[in-house]
């Protein structure tokens, strides 16, 4: 099945569909297909153990019905970007990218994702760089999670960038892991998506047919589902540098070193001449089908001077327009409390940044 | 489904197979070269107890396919001594009482030269976050910090001596 958001989103309702069947108490908002994939699959991890412990005596035997291995598959490795692209337009909807695989091997091993061909951008190396041009900062799609935390230049601009790399999987996983892969991929519990909707960052995709450049917020349609077609690959990530009186930060609460977050809080604020705030940018991670940008909180901010009060009620705003589900990591209660906390310490941090 | 013939480079020597796409490294490694020491713990790229080198970067070999490494240099816990003499990291684990089961070892070992080569003089909290990949469910990690801490004042001393 290939529908405009992609093979995956047809290899995710399969899944779901197996995933709800095992679970102990039935998500009542499995009633739809669309809906198997929201809630409880956020976290691949987190589903895995949830299957894993769920009876399987109706399903036959562990070693078929939890398989460690991912299915079969067909793998190539491009020599270039162009190559890539026109393995992925012959194999229209069959074939998925391989950036870092931390990510995508998990799902895999699940049968969460059984594409035909994987094609590993391992040797596409012009992908990796990090570089400045103009008023905006160029990510390539392959650059290392870690790549971006000891990147000095961005890290100086942007501290929101070191926080948010900083606080991705462990060491091993930042090593390999890539900001496209992550982008891509789009799991609401992953970081960078919040971060680069509170930058109002670019997403640069590219297909045989030519490029699009497609503002993040917008990019994350739903739970693994994004703007990108199944022919494209994320190229590039376009950050705008801040100007004078801008600071950013990125709250996450983790339950262990390492974890997804169970909610994330990204702010990027700049405090004009008049000491109010000129720009907001507030992105929250694992509180919604998708990453999103609280809206409602930005205009609460806009245009208003920085107070404790002003902050204490944007949190809130941010917190009532999250939709969190319970799941391991919490009930949805619990997590709004949450929004409201992380938004404030980002909304906090941010401002002693902004001020220098 | 095709196999691929694919070259690697583990711990010094040459080696090839022929693998399918699905195969995973650390499976090549146990599996294909019978090098065993690299462990599979959680299998979900959560514990560290695959942990090997890839080029001189660490990596969870259970979460990366040996496809993917093909011609690569790898390295794993079996390239660490140097013949009948430990790796100072393997001395510090025995000396430190860095181990109980031991399952977790290798990973921990792979991570921690890893780590060291990066930072050759790590504090405490700085050792920690370096291994936080890697769990131990048997010491507290305690004698594990003095383990890497006793490796590091010996690698340390070694290049200064050189």
């Amino acid at each position: 099945m290939v529908t405009k958001k992609g093979v995956v989103a047809a290899n995710f309702v399969d899944a779901g569909t197996k995933r709800a069947d095992t679970r102990a108490t039935p998500d009542p908002r499995a009633a739809t297909s669309y809906c198997l994939l929201a809630g409880p699959i956020a976290n691949p991890t987190h589903t895995f153990i949830r299957w894993w412990n769920a009876p399987s005596a109706a399903e036959g035997t562990w070693r078929n019905d939890r398989p460690m291995i991912p299915p079969a598959f067909d793998y190539v490795r491009p020599v270039d970007l162009g190559e890539a692209l026109r393995i992925l337009k012959e194999r229209e909807g069959d074939a998925k990218v391989l950036s870092g695989g931390f990510s995508l091997l998990p799902l895999m091993k699940l049968r969460l994702a059984q594409p035909a061909l994987l094609v590993d951008l391992r040797d596409v190396t012009d992908l990796d760089g990090i570089s400045r041009v103009g008023d905006e900062f160029r990510i390539g799609g392959r650059a290392t999670h870690r790549r971006i935390l000891e990147d000095a230049a961005l890290g100086a601009a942007l501290p929101i960038m070191r926080d948010a790399a900083a606080g991705i999987g462990d060491p091993q996983i930042r090593n390999w892991g890539t900001i496209g892969g992550s982008v891509a991929h789009a799991d609401p519990a992953a970081d960078w998506p919040a971060v680069l909707q509170a930058l109002h960052a670019s997403i640069v995709v590219q297909s045989v047919d030519g490029e699009r450049v497609v503002p993040a917020r917008g990019f994350f349609v739903d739970t693994f589902v994004t703007g990108i077609e199944p022919t494209e690959i994320l190229t590039e990530i376009r950050i705008p540098v801040p100007g004078k009186g801008s600071g950013g930060s990125y709250q996450k609460l983790e339950r262990r070193a390492g974890d997804f977050s169970t909610v994330g809080c990204a702010v990027q604020l700049t405090i004009g001449g008049d000491g109010r705030i000129s720009q907001i940018g507030i992105g929250l991670t694992a509180v919604g089908d998708a990453p999103f940008a609280a809206t409602k909180a930005e205009d609460a901010l806009r245009g208003a001077k920085p107070s404790a009060e002003i902050f204490r009620e944007a949190a809130g705003a941010a917190s009532r327009q999250s939709r969190p589900a319970d799941d391991s990591h919490g009930p949805a209660e619990y997590k709004r409390a949450m929004v409201t906390e992380m938004t404030t310490r980002a909304l906090d941090a941010a401002l002693v940044r902004a001020k220098g | 489904m095709t196999t691929h013939h694919i070259r690697v480079t583990v711990n010094g020597t040459e080696r090839e197979a022929d693998v399918e796409p699905r195969l995973l490294l650390v499976h090549l490694l146990r599996e294909n070269f019978g090098l065993t020491g690299t462990h599979v713990g959680c299998d979900t790229s959560n514990c560290g107890a695959c942990t090997i080198h890839v080029n001189g970067t660490s990596a969870k070999s259970c979460t990366m396919l040996a496809v993917q490494a093909d011609g690569t240099d790898i390295k794993t816990i079996e390239g660490m001594a140097d013949g009948a003499t430990l790796h100072p990291l393997q001395q510090a684990f025995w000396d430190q009482h860095g181990l109980q089961c031991g399952f977790c070892t290798p990973g921990m070992i792979m991570q921690s030269a890893w780590l060291l080569g990066q930072n050759d003089d790590p504090t405490e909290d700085e050792i920690r976050a370096g291994i936080s990949g890697n769990l131990c469910r048997c010491t507290g990690y305690v004698n594990i910090v003095k383990s890497i801490q006793q490796a590091a004042g010996e690698l340390r001393a070694a290049g200064q001596a050189e």
